[in-house]
């Protein structure tokens, strides 16, 4: 054999090789789940990651039998996860968008939406920061990038530091879409997480960040006093705090939010699935979200989690 | 030339030789030939198939973007709130700073450690400090970007005034941490190497010992030096979770060394999380994959040729 036979033969064998890993890839996403048995893989939002372990702890102690394993990620990642069928329940600090829903509808999926939790999206800066409000007109302006000194917004006079999430974030997504309705500054920071965002602001007197509510709260459900909460207002209306619950759960707070959970497809009746669900819309899973520093649901976000409860049969 | 075209000459008539004893020789001895010649050829088909997977897995993106956006465009933002943007220039901009610098803050290091333990150290000094370097590899690289976040960044952010330290500067001293136990011990070995009557030639003609350092122990040891740095700058390129966790990674094209970088490896393991698989977006991360694997392989072709023409 000489040496051009071996470079083709070589050649051949590394096509087949990619092949193969090509076809196991097309395999794995056509397989559909078992959801029959008793354990359960959620993923996504790295604002609802704590929240959601609290709540399946708690799940776990009274079914023991239950297997439950919850990561992060990111609420993109959740629901990329979704789509490609590897996993029971997708958490989602955003709501899924329309190509995201039709590209699961085309692998034969029908996705359910659950509501978990109102949140009130927090703005937070520098324990030392001058700043106590910012209207929502200037928060967008701040992360579009055409505000760049804390002195615009009557603070000091220095360079303002933004510091966001990572575009797999569903935080990332909503504070875009409802705050700056337009593409970030490229000058933010993107951060692996709301603790990271909780980290760098504290230690840097110009930054400005954005978490869950549960994230600016200690371990007691108190607020955090190394850094700030900024109160927020819409045009002509007073500033609201994120941590005045009937103003985040009615909707004064002008970024509170509901954060969900999808699941691939109507479970069935006494499954693990329906289960836990149900075990997190009770009063017993309402407690824990409002101990992990959320608010629990509203009359109208109950009702909507019924309905899907109904179409359960 | 034709020193080259006598030893192809030498080298087939030994492999004639070889194969017209393999004849008569049992199995035993043929199993582990052919054992060991899977291996070997297992590895070019692995580095073969590797290319393959990221070009085919690649290749579509240019179906929807064209090759100037791609490789010129200095945005890279495909989750875009209005149009999104394919470039990937600020991304290898981030890869290319970060990895001129460490290697230039590894290399010297490296190099000085090297000096000292192979020509200046006395032997027990050696036996003790060389593992103690090579263990510097053994710190897992997300430890190493934590102690980054906790002291560097605070340490660079002081120094230069600024409210933050998480840019390009912060991470290639972390980065080039992680490099310098795999330079400082090949040079090592490279240096140690070097015949011992070198040095005492040299040393007999009254050099001095730091001239016959740089006279006679480096120019010799240089194939292989060079290829500890190459090895390094391997090393450098590929490091992800220390960029991920302290150069910043913002959107903005870098302008100097205290601006945070997104870099790609970086990149694409922030975003390889949340593609759906086929996607366009998936598919130009693996072309970003590509492209990173690609100069990895051009340095390593470098460093085998210029080891190859000091060989000769």
């Amino acid at each position: 054999m000489n040496k051009l036979n071996l470079i083709v033969l070589i050649f051949l064998i590394s096509c087949v090789m990619a092949y193969i890993f090509f076809g196991n890839n097309a395999n794995d996403i056509n397989n559909p789940q078992n959801t029959q048995n008793e354990s359960l893989a959620m993923k996504g939002s790295d604002t609802e990651v704590q929240l959601v372990s609290n709540l399946a702890e708690a799940f776990t102690v009274k079914n023991s039998n239950a297997d439950i394993s919850v990561t992060g990620g990111g609420s993109g990642v959740g629901i990329a996860a979704l789509i490609n069928g590897e996993i029971d329940l997708a958490n989602s600090s955003r709501a899924m968008k329309q190509d995201e829903i039709s590209q699961s509808a085309n692998r034969g999926l029908d996705v359910q939406e659950f509501i978990l939790a109102i949140d009130g999206l927090t703005v937070i800066t520098h324990s030392e920061n001058p700043i106590n409000q910012l209207s929502i007109d200037q928060l967008g302006k701040i992360y579009k990038g055409e505000i760049k000194n804390w002195k615009e917004v009557g603070g000091n006079d220095t360079p303002i530091v933004l510091y966001g999430r990572q575009s797999t974030s569903g935080t990332y997504n909503f504070f875009r879409d409802s705050v700056v309705n337009s593409d970030y500054s490229s000058e933010m920071k993107t951060m692996e997480g709301n603790q990271a965002i909780v980290e760098a602001v504290k230690q840097d007197t110009n930054g400005i960040g954005y978490v869950g509510v549960g994230y600016a709260k200690n371990d007691k459900g108190e607020p955090r006093q190394d850094i700030k909460i900024i109160l927020l207002h819409g045009v002509g209306e007073p500033p609201v705090s994120p941590l005045d619950e009937l103003a985040v759960k009615d909707g004064r707070y002008p970024i509170a939010r509901p954060i969900f959970q999808y699941i691939p497809r109507l479970p069935l009746k006494n499954s693990i699935l329906e289960r836990y669900l149900q075990f997190e819309a009770s009063n017993e899973g309402q407690i824990i979200i409002e101990n992990a520093g959320f608010y629990s649901l509203n009359d109208e976000y109950r009702n909507k989690n019924q309905q899907l409860f109904n179409k359960i049969k | 030339m034709t020193n080259i075209a006598i030893k192809i000459n030498n080298c087939s008539i030994r492999s004639n030789k070889v194969n017209s004893n393999h004849s008569s020789i049992n199995i035993s001895e043929n199993l582990p030939k052919w054992a060991f010649g899977f291996m070997a050829t297992l590895t070019v088909v692995i580095l073969f198939g590797i290319f393959i997977f990221l070009l085919i897995s690649g290749l579509g993106t240019f179906r929807e973007i064209g090759l100037g956006e791609f490789f010129l465009g200095t945005d890279w933002n495909p989750t875009a709130f209005n149009a999104p943007s394919w470039g990937i220039l600020s991304l290898v901009a981030g890869t290319v700073m970060i990895s001129l610098l460490a290697i230039s803050i590894a290399i010297p290091f490296g190099l000085s450690i090297a000096i000292y333990l192979s020509e200046i150290a006395s032997p027990k000094t050696r036996e003790i400090l060389k593992p103690l370097v090579e263990m510097i590899a053994s710190i897992p690289s997300v430890v190493l970007g934590f102690l980054g976040l906790l002291f560097v960044a605070p340490l660079i952010a002081g120094i230069f005034h600024l409210t933050n330290g998480l840019n390009a500067l912060t991470a290639s001293i972390l980065v080039a941490i992680a490099a310098l136990p795999t330079i400082a011990s090949i040079c090592e070995d490279a240096l140690s190497n070097v015949n011992q009557r070198f040095r005492e030639a040299s040393l007999a003609l009254g050099a001095t010992k730091w001239t016959t350092i740089k006279r006679i122990v480096i120019p010799a040891a240089s194939s292989g030096l060079i290829a500890a740095c190459m090895l390094g700058l391997g090393r450098v390129i590929g490091e992800t979770m220390i960029v991920l966790m302290v150069a910043g990674n913002n959107r903005a094209f870098p302008h100097s060394f205290l601006d945070a970088v997104n870099p790609m490896t970086a990149n694409v393991a922030i975003e390889i999380k949340e593609v759906v698989v086929g996607s366009l977006h998936w598919q130009s991360l693996f072309m970003i994959g590509f492209v990173l694997f690609m100069m990895t392989f051009v340095i390593n072709f470098i460093a085998d040729l210029l080891i190859y023409k000091k060989s000769l």
